[in-house]
Formats: C-alpha cells, sequence, structure tokens
C-alpha cells in the first residue's frame, strides 16, 4: 500500500468563488514521509487547497492525487488514506471526547470493538484520559485541538493533512502540536502543514511551498528559500537617528544591494555576498564616516523577509525594499 | 506498532455499509438527548404547555364551527402544529453541525455521506413520535378522546408523521441554504404566523376573507381536517373545495412538499463540494 514515492500530486488546480481565483494553477508535489509547508497569507488559497486535496470541494480543472490516488475520481479511496485537522475543532460538541473518537472508530469501519479500543488507545496517546468522559464544550482550547489531532488518527494516516495547526493556541498548545507533528513524521506520515507563521514552517518542514494569489511563487528548503533573497545580511543599529541616512549610505556602498531602513529601532540591513570582507569593509568606512554603531551583526535572512520580498508586499516597510535581486 | 489502515469496502457490502453507517449516525444523536436530558425534556414539554394554555386560557372564549368542545378540536391541531413546530429543530441542529465543522470530518472520512443526513432525520422522527406519545398523553389527560375505530386512529397518527417527515426535510434544506444563526432565528420566528394561519387553533371561516382562504389552503389545516375527521374530533367540514378534499390534501401537500426538499436538500448537500 505504501510505497509510492510522491504521496502528493497537484497539477494546474484552478478553483473559483464567483470573480475571485481561489485557486490560479496550483502544482506541488511532496514526497513520501516529508514535512511540507505551505506557506501564505489569508486568502492565499491555502485553505482551498487542502480542502481540494481531502477530497471536501473539486476543483474546476487539474488533477490531484493523494498517496498516489486520483481524488476526485476515487475519493471514497483516499479517505480510507487521509486525516485531516481543519482550521476550527471538527468535533461533536455535546459528546465528550471519548463518544466522538468512538464514532469516528465506527464510521472508519473498525467494528464496535476495535473503534472502543482505538479510543481509549488515543486519549491516553493525547493525554486526554482523565478528561475523556467530559463533554468536549467543557475542553480548554488546546484540549480540544489535541482531540480534533487524535481523531486525524482513528486510522495511521498515510497523509496528514493539517491546516492552521496552531492558530489561536498559546506558546504551550503550540509546542504540544509541534511535538506531535514531529513525533509522526517519525512513523512515514507524509504531513501537509498550512500556516500563516514563518517560524512554523521553518521549525516542522522538510520543504516549503510559498503560496499567494492561488499559485506557488516559490518552494525549496528553508535554507534554500533564504539563499533567494541574497544569503547573508548585515544588520547596523546606529547611536542616534541623525546618522541613519549617512549609515545606509555606507552601508549601499558595501553591499551593493538594497538598504532596508527603520526609522524607529535605528537599524539598517542589506545583504552581502561575502560575509567576512563585508564586515571589515564596513566597520572601516563606518569608522572613518565617523558613525557610531551601537550594533552589528551578520545573518541570515528570515523565512519573513523572503516572503515579503517574493510576495511583493511591502507590509509597511520602507521603500527601497522591493529590489528583487541583489549581491 | 502495527498500522491501523481503515478497512476497505467489498463489492456488495454497500447497503450493509449504508446501514451502519446511518445507524451510527443516528446513535450520536440519541446520545445528545443523554448528553442534554434537559433540552430534550424543554422541547417535548413546550407543545404540553400550550397545549395547556390554549385549553384553558383561550377555550373558554372558542367556539367550535358547527358545534364541539374546543378541547376536541384542539388537540388534533396541537399534535399538527407539534410536527410543525420539528421544523426549527431539524433546521437549528444542522446549522450547528455545519458551523462547528463536524460535517467536514464526517465528509473526509470513508463513511456515505448520506448517513450524515439519514441520521438526522431518523433521530428525530424518533424523536416526533416520541413527542406525539406525550401528546395523546396529554391530550387525553385535559379531557380529549378519539371516537372512531381504532385503525382511523393510526391513520390519523400515520398522517401527522407524513407531514413531520415532510417538515423534516424542509428544515434540512432551509439547514443547508442558512448557514447561519441569525437565519435559523428568523425562521423559529416565521413558523409562529405561519401556523397560526391555518384551521390549528380557529376554523379559517371565523377569520378575515384573505386570510381565511389563506388559512383553508394552508397545508397544516389540511392535516387538522383530515386527523379531526379521522379521531372523530368536531371542526370538520366547511364550504371550500380544500376543507372538503381535506383528506387528499393532507397526503398531497407534504408529498409536494418532499418531492421539492428532498432533492433540493440533496443537491445542496451534495453542493457543499462545490
Amino acid at each position: 500500500m505504501a510505497g509510492h514515492e510522491l504521496a502528493i500530486v497537484a497539477e494546474g488546480l484552478e478553483k473559483s468563488y464567483r470573480e475571485k481565483k481561489a485557486l490560479d494553477g496550483l502544482s506541488m508535489t511532496v514526497p513520501s514521509g516529508t514535512v511540507h509547508g505551505v506557506l501564505g497569507p489569508n486568502g492565499a488559497g491555502k485553505t482551498t487547497f487542502v480542502r481540494t486535496l481531502a477530497t471536501l470541494l473539486r476543483v474546476k480543472a487539474g488533477r490531484a492525487e493523494v498517496a498516489g490516488i486520483d481524488v476526485r475520481r476515487h475519493p471514497e479511496e483516499v479517505r480510507r488514506r487521509i486525516g485531516l485537522l481543519g482550521q476550527h475543532a471538527a468535533l461533536d460538541e455535546d459528546l465528550s471526547g471519548r463518544q466522538n473518537l468512538d464514532l469516528f472508530g465506527r464510521l472508519y469501519h473498525l467494528g464496535t470493538r476495535r473503534a472502543a479500543a482505538r479510543a481509549d488507545e488515543l486519549l491516553e496517546r493525547f493525554g486526554l484520559t482523565d478528561t475523556g468522559r467530559r463533554p468536549v464544550k467543557a475542553y480548554s482550547g488546546g484540549m480540544r485541538r489535541r482531540l480534533d489531532l487524535a481523531a486525524s488518527f482513528i486510522i495511521d494516516p498515510q497523509v496528514l493533512f493539517l491546516d492552521e495547526p496552531t492558530a489561536g493556541l498559546d506558546p504551550r498548545g503550540r509546542s504540544e502540536v509541534w511535538n506531535a507533528v514531529r513525533s509522526l513524521v517519525g512513523g512515514g506520515t507524509t504531513v501537509l502543514l498550512t500556516t500563516q507563521y514563518l517560524e512554523e514552517a521553518d521549525q516542522l518542514a522538510d520543504r516549503i511551498s510559498l503560496i499567494d494569489h492561488g499559485r506557488v511563487i516559490a518552494d525549496g528548503t528553508a535554507d534554500q528559500l533564504k539563499a533567494k533573497v541574497g544569503g547573508d545580511r548585515i544588520d547596523v543599529v546606529v547611536r542616534t537617528a541623525g546618522q541613519l541616512q549617512a549609515a545606509a549610505a555606507v552601508l549601499a556602498g558595501v553591499s551593493g544591494g538594497a538598504v532596508d531602513v527603520d526609522e524607529d529601532t535605528r537599524r539598517i540591513s542589506a545583504p552581502v555576498a561575502d560575509r567576512m570582507t563585508a564586515l571589515n569593509h564596513l566597520v572601516r568606512a563606518l569608522h572613518d564616516a565617523g558613525i557610531e554603531a551601537e550594533d552589528l551583526a551578520v545573518r541570515r535572512p528570515t523565512l519573513d523577509e523572503v516572503f515579503m520580498r517574493l510576495t511583493g508586499d511591502g507590509g509597511g516597510r520602507p521603500s527601497g525594499v522591493r529590489e528583487e535581486e541583489s549581491v | 506498532m502495527t498500522t491501523l489502515t481503515a478497512p476497505a469496502r467489498s463489492i456488495g457490502s454497500d447497503v450493509g455499509w449504508w446501514l451502519a453507517d446511518s445507524w451510527n449516525m443516528t446513535r450520536r444523536e440519541l446520545a445528545h438527548w443523554a448528553r442534554r436530558p434537559w433540552q430534550l425534556a424543554i422541547g417535548l414539554t413546550f407543545p404540553v404547555m400550550m397545549l395547556v394554555m390554549f385549553a384553558f386560557f383561550f377555550g373558554g372564549g372558542m367556539r367550535v364551527a358547527g358545534g364541539g368542545d374546543y378541547k376536541e378540536f384542539l388537540v388534533p391541531g396541537m399534535l399538527v402544529l407539534t410536527m410543525a413546530f420539528g421544523l426549527e429543530g431539524t433546521m437549528t441542529a444542522l446549522t450547528q453541525d455545519l458551523n462547528t465543522g463536524v460535517v467536514d470530518r464526517f465528509r473526509s472520512m470513508p463513511m456515505a455521506p448520506s448517513a450524515v443526513l439519514v441520521g438526522r432525520s431518523v433521530a428525530d422522527m424518533l424523536e416526533s413520535v416520541v413527542s406525539l406519545l406525550i401528546m395523546v398523553g396529554a391530550g387525553l389527560a385535559i379531557g380529549w378522546r378519539w371516537h372512531g375505530s381504532f385503525a382511523a386512529a393510526l391513520a390519523g397518527v400515520g398522517l401527522l408523521l407524513l407531514l413531520r417527515f415532510s417538515m423534516l426535510w424542509c428544515g434540512i434544506w432551509l439547514g443547508l441554504i442558512a448557514g447561519r444563526p441569525e437565519l435559523v432565528m428568523a425562521v423559529q420566528i416565521l413558523v409562529w404566523p405561519v401556523s397560526f394561519s391555518s384551521a390549528v387553533f380557529a376554523s379559517p371561516e371565523s377569520m378575515p376573507s384573505v386570510l381565511g382562504v389563506i388559512a383553508e389552503w394552508n397545508p397544516l389545516s389540511a392535516t387538522a381536517t383530515a386527523v379531526r375527521d379521522l379521531f372523530g374530533n368536531p371542526g370538520v367540514g366547511g364550504a371550500s373545495w380544500a376543507a372538503e378534499h381535506a383528506h387528499l390534501l393532507a397526503v398531497a401537500w407534504p408529498l409536494a412538499v418532499l418531492a421539492i426538499a428532498f432533492p433540493m436538500a440533496a443537491a445542496r448537500f451534495r453542493g457543499l463540494s462545490r
């Protein structure tokens, strides 16, 4: 049953709601046994994509395969192999945690006895044994999310879809979900994870697809994506705001790329090709120009910067950061 | 650790699986009753309260056209009203399910999707039978009796359940369209004037002309009049075609409603994937 090299194949998916294109020729492949992050802002088409793969939505054009099975032609076969954690808890609030899992087990046709045994097993695995008999509406947000996650494991899914799994969770709840996802991958499950949090994709995903306006605008490992905006960056914080523009001019001379200027934190930032040479030159040039640096650091770009740059969304940043290629 | 996989459907097990899924969805609703006994109790008591109010607060001033005891006239009407009000219960429950996202989970599992609606309708019909039994008990307690044969009385009950079944699918359809609690509230308010402009509480002949015609043709009037006749209760008759053919209409109306609501609901449910 396993052994498909690609757990997910999507080709040219298209879907519109009235005038708005939710998916605009989206294509993606995900190798088996990996965690794939789908990163994008609200309305980028993440949820539509997941719902299409999970057989909940039919697309207008394009083809999708999950675990080697065509989603449109054999939805029931796909459903036997997937788990889905949606954005909102998909649980029966009036029933207890145990009743929920038991019901889902029966609907997976595990049979009465196996469904009950599986419910107990999952409650234990997700730390819900003590509260298993209380109605879900009495659960905290984190407990509800754990139960929801447990419900996606009634069967051991070949492919697990997590649609913004940590939205609205506190840091503790978030790390609980992250740990659960990490433990899964060991079991050979392929995970497709959508998120708005760059940190989450950076933490969990082997590969990341950035999507915007219903199409993939970049993909690769987190490092590859970071390299796309020009490798290392140098940050300089100047002592007085008055020296900001002068310092930016100096940094521009050293970097050759676009300089980001943040007036509030008196921080300037620019990509550099060779970190040590650039650092050397910059220290000397700043000294010569009589500019006092409060802090100076070389670092990798954050996924945030990658995303801003690739979507062309300045998001309140000063102009001058829009140039595509640097170095 | 061994891997737990969902069993595949073997050829010929379609009906068995559909029955099993439908039964499990029905069980879910029955579990709700056990979890929320008060809500169930309030739902079942409400029509009894209405019956008592109308029988004793208004009943003294009511005169049945053609003569007879108002309580004898009222009880069949209240049975009809109880069935009609079932619409909002069905609608509310379905809207809630859709809003919590639990229906999405069901649809992402290898079960028969239609079992979601079948479970809902079986459970609601069971509740209606219980509700009818309670209302009949309450009616007997305040002095109502049926005078016809037992078979005729059963036929009356059959007409009531047919009405409920058609209202149920209306509720499912509206629940699938509404999607939002505000619209559920609008329907909860509208069921009042719609049910009251009928022969449930008073004879249409006693109403102003236009309202009287509406009330005569109201599907609830057909069932109420037919049931009164089958139970041997007063208030049957009237000059209009609708009143004279109440039995026919009591079957035709619900079937016509079903003929529209059922396919619309089914299409709407399939359309969730659009």
